[in-house]
């Protein structure tokens, strides 16, 4: 394992678009940090995000591991870049023909995969503790120590994330192209359960059709990979008080649900075994 | 000997073309081996498929007697194929370096085969900065860093200048003098003779040769006769029981051997008969020659 990644990390770290992106990467996680500064005044609407609420334990996890998951798009670039290239170099065949196995090769950018996941996932953890502890209004080890689940599904959701990304660059051997299938493809989920629901079925709440198709969607791979951590906004007292006055309900199930782990667990696993085949089936 | 590859009725279908045809080939410790055949005759997918890049449709192959799993096996190979494939953002020496922890090796060999190859000076350059000449020397240092059981080589000095296929040339004498057992894949018939022991000619997918190169342009060869009088001579020659076949080529006659005859035997039989030759040459077929007549349609 030690040597897989370290092959997989001196291709990364060696690549100067990679190096750069990593670092952009790893360097905004930690200026989310600067949110706490946060702080403006709006007539009678004053906000200052360090009293807000946003950084009171256990609430924090939530909000952070939200807000920090939109940012996994740079390491995305970087894994499709990685893969496309293998191709595009010919180095796949010639990391092939040095001895490496299919499995091998599959198995490094899974691994780096896992470790960007992780590193992200502390990171992440940290901060979030710095903030809290300086800013929460509760300090007790159990409450700081409570809803660690949105922690994992973090983790969870950029392995599941990456993984599809690996795959499409399998299959498509293009960056750009990857790339834009990717966002062709968050585009599809969200306009084609649109498209359905409004348009061809003609919106009826709580009608059966509608129930399956708002299922469906939830099922997609990128819908259940977001539902994984629900935004955390609406969750917070002011924000609540705002729409109740404007009339607005949220009923919204903030938890990280197990039905979601076990789709994405799913997806990720397909999608890592669909690699797998296209590897072993392809001639290079 | 000892045996380190051997290929049992191999067969590669694509959707329409048989690429190769039930090949069996046997590669055994410290000879060099050459593969001939034109374009598109199934070299490479041959090749190809005993490196584990191409799926095979039947057959088998197998490294060492199959005693590794074949990308373990392949960790005791060199191989390089068509063109040189590295990390063009990497320097020769991180490339090499890599591969070192492909094939779980230390890096103690970097910079002595770097030096080998002549691109010790330019280790700290990025590949994408070589000429083709230098990443083909590379790819030849990269596939020697093991040390490996046998070098295979792909059409090694396609698209090189003079001075490059001169410089590949060299170094696989080298390397071949050294006792490395290599399989040189190539259409360059000049390139095969001057340095391979045996041959392997493919067309279609199908092995058409398989032997020494001696035992390839091993006919009893021909003879270029000239004379004042060359009906005379015809008539004379026909009488003997060792000729084929007379050819006539403007004013020579090219007379090829059935079985053996000395040329002064010859012409001692002719001169009994008044026949006087003012040209007498035996020759036998070049590779290239034997190998036109072979994969001729």
């Amino acid at each position: 394992m030690k040597r897989l990644l370290s092959i997989e990390l001196q291709k990364i770290w060696q690549n100067r678009a990679s190096k750069v992106l990593t670092i952009i990467y790893f360097l905004s996680l930690t200026l989310l940090a600067s949110i706490a500064l946060i702080e403006f005044d709006f007539g009678p609407f004053k906000f200052k995000a360090a009293d807000s609420g946003f950084f009171n334990f256990p609430y924090i996890w939530h909000f952070t591991t939200y807000v920090a998951s939109w940012l996994k798009i740079f390491l995305a670039v970087i894994i499709v870049s990685m893969v496309a290239n293998e191709y595009s170099y010919g180095t796949l065949k010639q990391n092939l023909i040095d001895g490496m196995s299919k499995k091998e090769f599959l198995l490094s950018k899974i691994y780096t995969i896992l470790l960007f996941s992780l590193v992200s996932t502390l990171l992440v953890f940290g901060i979030s503790l710095i903030l809290g502890l300086k800013y929460s209004s509760f300090t007790e080890v159990s409450i700081i120590f409570s809803d660690l689940e949105y922690l994992f599904a973090y983790f969870l959701k950029h392995v599941a994330f990456f993984s599809f990304c690996l795959f499409l660059a399998l299959l498509i051997k293009r960056s750009a192209f990857t790339l834009g299938f990717i966002f062709v493809w968050f585009l599809g989920e969200n306009i084609g359960h649109a498209i359905l629901k409004y348009k061809i079925l003609g919106y009826k709440p709580k009608d059966k059709d509608t129930v399956v198709i708002d299922w469906v969607k939830d099922a997609l791979p990128l819908e259940s990979m977001s539902n994984l951590i629900v935004e955390p906004f609406s969750r917070l007292n002011f924000i609540k008080s705002i729409t109740n006055t404007v009339g607005a309900n949220f009923e919204n199930n903030y938890a990280v649900q197990p039905i979601f782990i076990g789709i994405v667990l799913f997806w990720t696993s397909l999608f890592l075994i669909l690699s797998y085949r296209i590897l072993k089936k392809r001639d290079l | 000997m000892e045996t380190i590859l051997k290929i049992t009725n191999l067969h590669k279908k694509y959707r329409k073309v048989h690429a190769v045809n039930n090949v069996s080939v046997e590669i055994k410790k410290g000879n060099v081996y050459g593969i001939l055949g034109p374009n598109g005759s199934g070299k490479s997918t041959t090749l190809g498929i005993v490196l584990n890049v191409v799926n095979k449709t039947s057959g088998e192959f197998e490294w060492f007697d199959g005693t590794y799993s074949t990308h373990d096996a392949l960790k005791k190979v060199g191989a390089i194929i068509e063109r040189p494939n590295f990390y063009p953002y990497m320097t020769a020496e991180d490339n090499l370096k890599l591969v070192c922890k492909i094939k779980n090796i230390p890096y103690t060999k970097v910079f002595e085969k770097l030096e080998l190859v002549g691109l010790l000076d330019r280790k700290d350059s990025k590949f994408k900065t070589f000429s083709l000449g230098m990443k083909q020397r590379l790819a030849i240092a990269s596939a020697l860093l093991n040390d490996p059981e046998i070098l295979i080589l792909d059409e090694p000095t396609n698209g090189l200048d003079p001075q490059g296929i001169r410089q590949i040339r060299d170094l696989i004498k080298v390397i071949a003098n050294q006792g490395t057992t290599i399989l040189l894949a190539s259409h360059l018939l000049d390139e095969v003779e001057k340095v391979c022991s045996h041959v392997i000619v493919i067309r279609n997918g199908v092995t058409l040769y398989q032997g020494t190169v001696d035992g390839m342009v091993a006919s009893e060869g021909f003879f270029e006769l000239e004379s004042e009088n060359l009906a005379q001579l015809e008539s004379a020659l026909q009488q003997l029981p060792q000729i084929e076949k007379i050819e006539k080529d403007e004013n020579k006659l090219l007379v090829y051997l059935k079985s053996h005859l000395e040329p002064g035997e010859l012409n001692t039989l002719l001169f009994k008969q008044n026949i006087t030759l003012t040209h007498l040459v035996k020759r036998k077929n070049s590779l290239e020659e034997q190998f036109l007549e072979l994969t001729k349609h």
